[in-house]
């Protein structure tokens, strides 16, 4: 009967529960340490830096874990992210033009 | 004669039938729909940076009490019912329906304090601080209709993700729907806690006023 229950489907290879609270428990963790620098009002830029920095570290936790993507064929990352990435790398092209404009401004 | 015999002993992939990334359609569906709004995201992203990066005069309106402490609370809401979804998935995964329900209800319940949160947080932005799409107090109304364009997308997703997972759980209490109809809305639901680890620390905590 037991069999039963547990024939719908056969469960999947994946993490367990401790891995998904030892994840919880680094976002929240980073998280605090994200909250922690716009408490402390450090420069501008280097808090730009390390906020876009641990983002990136969040996500890629997120998506490796919590979205199982450690544990799909790596041919399905291939498709999806190197060219996500190029993309939106590409964006950063116009952060340049926004630096310029505040020098164009006419003297008030 | 016999090089002809391992031809077709040899299946090709060009024959159909293949697997290239070993999942199913609805899955490689919604990963497909998750890039293509992840550059939604990014661009508006980009363009609340590029807006901030061209403004020096850029408003700083988020007290760090309460208004980041509020959406301090309002990430662990999201970060708490994306566990919760890991643990529905999971439970499906062993065939446990009714445990399954119990985690989907727990997310959405954690999805749900984040809309009310983050509602409050805009009621007080547009009534207090008088900050619309248009215009505000700062002399700088890109701050609000960047500000809104984002913020309110991703609420969108947040309460469209609520919806969607009422009709999983109701299903799945049923008896309906499989173990990948779950893991396909849990994608869903952590794409959108994704969004909101760029959205907290770039919009919130970089504009964050202390004393």
């Amino acid at each position: 009967m037991e069999a039963h229950a547990h024939t719908e489907e056969a469960p999947h290879v994946g993490g367990t529960t401790i891995t998904f609270a030892k994840v919880w428990i680094v976002l929240l963790a980073l998280t605090g340490g994200e909250v922690l620098l716009a408490y402390e009002q450090v420069p501008t830029m280097i808090m730009l830096t390390i906020l876009v920095g641990l983002s990136i570290i969040k996500a890629a936790l997120i998506i490796a874990y919590f979205m199982h993507l450690k544990f799909e064929k790596l041919s399905l990352f291939l498709t999806l992210f190197p060219m996500l990435i190029f993309c939106i790398v590409l964006m950063l092209i116009f952060l340049g033009d926004a630096t310029r404009i505040p020098n164009m401004r006419p003297p008030v | 004669m016999s090089s002809q015999v391992t031809v077709a002993a040899r299946p090709s992939v060009w024959d159909g039938g293949q697997s290239p990334y070993a999942t199913n359609s609805k899955k490689f569906g919604m990963w497909l729909f998750i890039v293509s709004d992840s550059l939604t995201f990014s661009a508006l992203l980009f363009a609340y940076t590029y807006s901030r990066v061209t403004n020096p005069d850029w408003p700083k309106p988020f007290d760090f009490t309460p208004a980041i402490i509020f959406s301090t609370i309002m990430t662990f809401c999201l970060l708490s019912s994306s566990l919760t979804m890991v643990m529905a998935v999971h439970s499906m995964n062993h065939g446990n329906r009714k445990a399954t329900f119990g985690w989907i209800l727990a997310t959405m319940a954690g999805g749900a304090a984040f809309v009310v949160l983050h509602l409050s947080e805009w009621l007080k932005l547009i009534n207090i601080e008088h900050v619309t799409a248009f215009d505000n107090p700062w002399g700088v109304p890109l701050f609000g209709g960047t500000f809104f364009a984002l913020t309110g997308l991703h609420m969108t997703h947040v309460v469209l993700g609520l919806i969607y997972l009422s009709i999983i759980a109701q299903a799945v209490i049923r008896g309906k729907f499989k173990y990948e109809d779950v893991e396909v809305a849990g994608l869903y639901w952590h794409f959108v806690d994704l969004v909101w680890m760029f959205i907290f620390p770039l919009v919130y905590l970089m504009s964050a006023k202390v004393g």
